[in-house]
């Protein structure tokens, strides 16, 4: 897994609640058989007029502004509905390291852990400030500092967020779960002796 | 209850982190498996416990005859991959062609797989479905999904949990899946978010297995990852001689009944309903908490203080194509879908079948029913449902997700209108730009019939 310690990036908005993992990459890009290339097709039917290729000039991540944006931030409930981990591969491929909102669903927060791709929780008030500014300077720069939980631009905004402290130690260096549980086999092994089923 | 299962499951609990917990039956589907077992092979891992994992094609099967060859090629990939790595890594699958495959959440519990005080999980948020058993159970990523499959464990936090009580009773015609669209329109789809929902009352113990699922299914729509309903004498009686379940049956039956919660059990939150205040549901918007009853009318952002709110309303009636103030009832349909996880066992198609008896599909609609496994199909035709829909002029398919997110040749026209019995009214989730309006087995069955929405506590059953 990449590690995530210190990133600053081009921030695009999306100014939505309850962002679904449908939108964000529809079925019809789910029947690949690998993790990568799903970039192309990240929020395919916003993304595209109906013929599937011209760009849809009015979608915010179409504006010029924001091109090369690694930072996205939307409004609360972001991730809802399927579990589909292609949908952080998406957002993973297109270039975005982390999305800021006041709040994710839980199966696509966690499997943004699983990923490098960092998900920031802030309130409200100050997902609207990144908005405003964001609206103000495009194209508009933040950097995502995990070591020191903090999001921060230039012009002197300093936001900090919380993170579990295990996914963070895992971000930062990159680790990969599976093996972490593996170190523990002899538990597991013990745990299903004693287990009488 | 929540509590007694995860202690049960504990492998490690580390102080500065997620627990580890151990995972009695995990269920596979060719859609989010095959990066998962792709993954094992890269690192040179096997399957730790093959005969807790059970795998079978869903999503992406066709539901027209099953002696062709799948016509899409990507589709026909996704489903050779997941035969491949069943038979590399022996995990055991219930193909096409066998009776018991299925939607993966309808064959666990008609199996016997699902039971009282399991750890369950599957790459599919609708995992929660168990949870009407009485066990734990979720949906994960394909990240876990491979997690699981090396380790039989998850790296896990505790959720919190969330009691709905639902007391009294349903009015005649109001089905579980009323009530548990009407729950999420009073939640709203993030309101059970970081909570496993438990399920309590009069009208949920009233409730057969089958709707006690449909219940569990959604409520990863109010954003839980679970649901769950303690297991009682209807649990026992429904699993009683299906295939899987233990030998020592009563054994097992006398373990199950500590399950259920102490009484004075304290929940991190409740909620109370009465089932009298419940109608007949039909969502109006794009998630499944933008819902109201089928006497009521279609909302305008005005309704809501909320900004987020309102431009979520004005955003869902532009993609819907409806004007505020339109009453429910006169929202014409062109398409029904009777299928899905949610609405797609045997007393889901008893209900439309009985609804649709003796009545024509309206002309201007297309309608079809999926069963929801083999079993269910074979099961209808048994009983004779499949003549009643045919009759009526009802597609009858073969068992799948089918249109329920549209991976497969069923789909929606850009548009097009449907009255679904699934659990998502997504933008484009049956299809890019149909409209999907979520609704009860014996509601889409009516509305096929009058080409509209109709409240069918006043419908005509013919014998
Ligand atoms: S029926 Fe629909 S919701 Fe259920 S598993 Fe299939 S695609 Fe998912």
């Amino acid at each position: 897994m990449q590690k995530f310690t210190v990133h600053s990036g081009i921030v695009a908005t999306l100014d939505r609640a309850n962002v679904d993992t449908d939108q964000i990459i529809p079925k019809q890009f789910l029947k690949r058989i690998e993790r990568t290339g799903f970039g192309q097709f990240l929020f395919y039917d916003w993304r595209f007029q109906d013929d599937g290729t011209t760009p849809n000039p009015d979608f915010e991540l179409n504006h010029p502004q924001v091109e090369g944006a690694s930072i996205l931030v939307a409004r609360q409930n972001f991730g809802s509905g399927s579990s589909r981990e292609h949908a952080v591969w998406a957002l993973d491929d297109y270039g975005f390291r982390a999305v800021i909102a006041p709040s994710f669903a839980d199966i696509f927060f966690n499997n943004c852990f699983k990923n490098g791709l960092l998900p920031i929780v802030l309130p409200e008030a100050q997902v609207e400030q990144i908005f405003q500014r964001a609206a103000e300077h495009a194209p508009y720069t933040l950097t995502v500092d995990l070591e020191n939980h903090l999001v921060r631009d230039e012009d002197g905004l300093k936001l900090s967020f919380e993170v579990d402290a295990s996914r963070r130690h895992n971000l930062l260096h990159g680790l990969d779960d599976i093996a972490q549980t593996l170190q523990h086999e002899e538990k597991i092994s013990q745990y299903e002796a004693a287990r009488s089923w | 209850m929540l509590e007694k299962i995860w202690d049960e499951h504990v492998v490690q609990a580390p102080a500065d982190g997620p627990t580890i917990l151990y995972i009695d039956l995990h269920l596979v589907h060719e859609v989010t498996s095959p990066q998962a077992f792709e993954g094992l092979r890269l690192a040179g891992r096997s399957v730790r416990r093959t005969e807790r994992t059970i795998a079978t094609p869903d999503h992406n099967v066709p539901t027209t005859d099953r002696s062709l060859p799948i016509a899409d090629p990507i589709s026909r990939k996704q489903i050779e991959t997941l035969r491949a790595n069943c038979s590399e890594f022996g995990v055991t699958l219930f193909d096409i062609g066998d009776v018991r495959q299925g939607i993966v959440h309808v064959i666990g519990p008609e199996n016997g797989y699902t039971q009282p005080g399991m750890t369950i999980v599957c790459g599919d948020s609708h995992t929660a479905t168990h949870g009407a058993f009485g066990s734990l159970a979720f949906g994960i990523g394909t990240s876990e999904v491979e997690h699981v499959l090396a380790t039989q464990t998850l790296r896990q936090f505790k959720p919190k949990t969330f009691e709905l009580n639902v007391d009294g009773e349903l009015p005649r015609g109001v089905t579980a899946k009323d009530m548990i669209l009407y729950l999420i329109g009073s939640l709203g789809t993030a309101g059970g978010t970081g909570y496993v929902l438990e399920y309590t009352g009069e009208c949920v113990r009233a409730m057969t297995m089958e709707e006690r699922m449909t219940v569990c299914n959604m409520s990863i729509e109010a954003g839980a990852r679970a649901g769950m309903i303690a297991p009682d004498q209807t649990t026992f009686d429904y699993l009683r001689g299906l295939p899987q379940v233990p030998t020592a049956f009563d054994e097992a039956v006398e373990r199950w009944k500590q399950l259920p919660s102490d009484p004075g059990a304290v929940y991190d939150r409740s909620n109370s309903y009465q089932g009298k205040d419940i109608a007949p549901q039909v969502t109006w918007g794009t998630n499944p908490g933008q819902v109201r009853s089928i006497d009521d009318q279609i909302p305008s952002p005005g309704d809501f203080s909320d900004a987020t709110e309102q431009k979520s309303t004005s955003n869902a009636l532009e993609y819907m194509d409806l004007k505020a103030g339109t009453p429910i009832h006169d929202i014409p349909i062109q398409r029904v879908f009777i299928g899905s996880c949610t609405n797609a066992r045997i007393e889901d198609l008893r209900a439309a079948a009985s609804v649709v008896r003796g009545h024509r599909v309206n002309s201007d609609v297309n309608a079809m029913v999926v069963p929801g496994s083999g079993k269910v199909k074979r099961q209808a035709e048994e009983e004779g449902l499949d003549r009643i829909f045919k009759e009526s002029g009802f597609d009858w398919r073969e068992a799948g997700c089918s249109m329920c997110l549209a991976m497969n040749p069923d789909k929606l026209a850009p548009g097009e209108r449907c009255a679904s019995t699934s659990n998502r009214n997504f933008e484009g989730r049956q299809g890019k730009g149909g409209r999907t309006h979520l609704v009860s087995p014996a509601m889409a069955a009516a509305a096929a019939v009058a080409g509209h929405f109709v409240d069918i506590r006043g419908w005509n059953f013919s014998e």
